[in-house]
């Protein structure tokens, strides 16, 4: 292949940024899935896209990754230096998919499965044996190799699915959704897989509906709300867009509520918990005088919690119409 | 590696997959194969006496009427086989490893075309295992050469190729394995409105253009005639037409559909 003098700044970008999305966009019929995302993920890094069910993560992870086509008026699309409209053939070396429903094959067994890699990879058998053989192990599959994939627990098939997606050694990998579905032991043992492919230089573009695990696994994080991305940044910065912190005063007595909450008008309330919330940053300062402020008006809750702002509260000010933390009027109905 | 050793590289890989879903669950297979065996012993041991007195001008014996229609039965072998093929295609497809298969750099039609060539072995073992029960009941070829038979032999295969082709087609447009049954009925329902069974002659002359240019009576008849010795005619030349336009029909229908998004 010649590499022209036009192409060259394009080389030095495509060494720097492992996917570029300019514009992208799909829509089935009249639903907009996608309405003109920008992605930048630079290679090394640990991209996360965050969002509710629906949001168009997944359509997003299937574009990247060449499975489906974008839509026509999408911008450029660039994976692995390569363009994604003229050479998707090239971008599938580079990248390793795994999906959110386990794309294994359950009819046969782990072992086969790994094989099957191997061969699509061109590996020679010997190869091939030493990688599927080295992979099980590291993924505590070695046990259950012979049996077929299709009796596999849920993070036993993640595993494998992984596994297989790690036989080609691509330096891109896409993970939809890695521990929906999984009990927290599992959970913790695909986080520990994800910080070591990272720690391999490994690209990871990550869709989660966990904030936790975004918040753990991600350098950067977009919030991808309807189709558009709603925030971008470090889990620090986008900490820092949403004052979500708060004092949770809660109360066991209806009654107690009740007038508290006619006496406190600044605090959110929560019928449904019988819990009021007072934005507040938690400092000493704050706290001293909310509580000056709660003796002098009466009020005596059961149970007082300071809440520093996590990305629950990015996530929901960012989903949500409403913000219940800034909400001083109170709701007729809390539903 | 060159692009067709890739490409046949990969198709290896993906046959090897579909015969070992094939070894390992037999009885998709099996019930298949229950389909043309039955319908042979029905029609010749119960049926019998009053088919064969039907064919030939009357008078046949039943060896004359086995010999008449074990080769329309091998035909609807291939075609309840390939209900199979169009079934596990359809089962395939909804499996997350298809969608790895199509972010992976493969060679593309490779998926395809592993089914295609497992279902044609598929269909070469059923049609000799039909064969197999058909000589056990009593059928000979009528001094039959080495060439025909070869002849008869590569027809066969042709033939299950170009049913194999449309029934993948017919797998990829079907949303569950249900769907892709009832899609490729007339696999089955063909050889029924042939002359399999029955003479084209034999049935009404509305019917009989129907049934003499359909897929399956040229096929039987060039069958017939390399076989029993019986005239070809024009039908040889219409049953290597047939199966050559389904091939590239099927094919092109099949790698389009395939090309397309996923569901």
């Amino acid at each position: 292949m010649t590499v022209t003098r036009a192409s060259a700044p394009r080389a030095v970008q495509a060494a720097t940024q492992a996917i570029s999305a300019t514009g992208l966009r799909k829509s089935y019929g009249d639903k907009t899935v996608l309405d003109g995302i920008d992605l930048t993920v630079p290679a090394g890094t640990v991209f996360a896209l965050l969002g509710p069910n629906g949001a168009g993560k997944t359509t997003a992870v299937k574009i990247l990754s060449t499975l489906i086509t974008p839509g026509a008026d999408s911008g450029e699309i660039r994976v692995g230096g390569h363009d994604l409209a003229t050479d998707p053939q090239a971008i599938r070396a580079a990248i390793g998919v795994t999906g959110q429903f386990s794309a294994v094959d359950g009819l046969i067994t782990g072992e086969e499965n790994m094989l099957l890699m191997a061969d699509l990879h061109h590996l020679s058998k010997r190869e091939g044996r030493r990688v599927a053989a080295e992979l099980l192990e590291r993924f505590d599959l070695a046990e259950a190799a012979k049996k077929p994939a299709s009796t596999y627990s849920g993070g036993m098939k993640r595993r494998l699915d992984i596994a297989m997606t790690l036989v080609g050694g691509p330096r891109i990998i896409f993970l939809d959704e890695p521990t929906t579905g999984l009990d927290p032991r599992s959970r913790h043992t695909m986080w520990g897989i994800i910080r070591e492919l990272v720690a391999d230089g490994v690209t990871v573009f990550l869709t989660t509906q966990y904030l936790e695990e975004a918040d753990e696994l991600a350098d950067r994080i977009a919030v991808l709300n309807n189709g558009k991305i709603a925030a971008e940044g470090s889990a620090e910065e986008l900490k820092r867009i949403v004052p979500g912190g708060h004092v949770k005063l809660r109360f066991t007595d209806p009654d107690a509520y009740r007038s508290a909450a006619s006496a406190l008008r600044e605090a959110a309330p929560d019928e449904e918990a019988l819990a009021l919330q007072i934005p507040s940053d938690g400092s000493q300062r704050e706290l001293r005088s909310i509580l000056d402020w709660l003796d002098s008006a009466g009020v005596e809750a059961d149970e007082l919690t300071v809440h520093t702002p996590d990305l629950d509260d990015v996530f929901f000010a960012l989903t949500a119409s409403t913000v219940p933390a800034q909400n001083d009027q109170p709701k007729e109905n809390a539903r | 590696m060159s692009s067709l050793a890739l490409a046949a590289r990969d198709t290896t890989t993906m046959l090897r997959r579909n015969l070992l879903h094939a070894r390992r669950y037999p009885s998709l297979t099996l019930n298949l194969l229950l389909t043309p065996v039955m319908l042979l012993l029905l029609f010749v041991y119960i049926f019998g006496d009053v088919m064969s007195a039907g064919i030939g001008g009357g008078g046949a014996d039943r060896s004359a009427y086995i010999a008449y229609i074990v080769p329309g039965l091998l035909l609807l072998t291939i075609g309840s086989t390939v209900v199979g093929t169009a079934v596990s295609v359809s089962n395939d497809m909804t499996e997350g490893i298809i969608a790895r298969f199509r972010t992976m750099a493969i060679h593309r039609s490779s998926v395809l075309v592993g089914h295609v060539v497992g279902s044609v072995l598929q269909s070469v073992l059923s049609v000799i295992v039909v064969g197999a029960v058909g000589v056990a009941i009593g059928f000979r070829s009528t001094d039959a050469t080495a060439l025909e038979w070869l002849a008869a032999f590569g027809l066969l295969v042709l033939f299950s190729a170009a049913l194999t082709w449309v029934a993948v087609g017919m797998g990829l447009i079907s949303p569950n394995a249900e769907a892709a049954s009832n899609n490729a009925l007339p696999m089955v329902l063909l050889p029924m409105l042939s002359s399999a069974f029955i003479p084209v002659e034999t049935m009404p002359g509305w019917f009989r253009p129907i049934a003499e240019y359909q897929p399956f009576t040229p096929a039987i008849e060039t069958l017939r005639g390399l076989l029993l010795g019986t005239e070809i005619g024009h039908n040889g030349w219409l049953a290597v037409g047939w199966s050559l336009g389904l091939v590239v029909l099927g094919y092109f229908w099949a790698t389009a559909k395939f090309a397309q998004d996923p569901r």
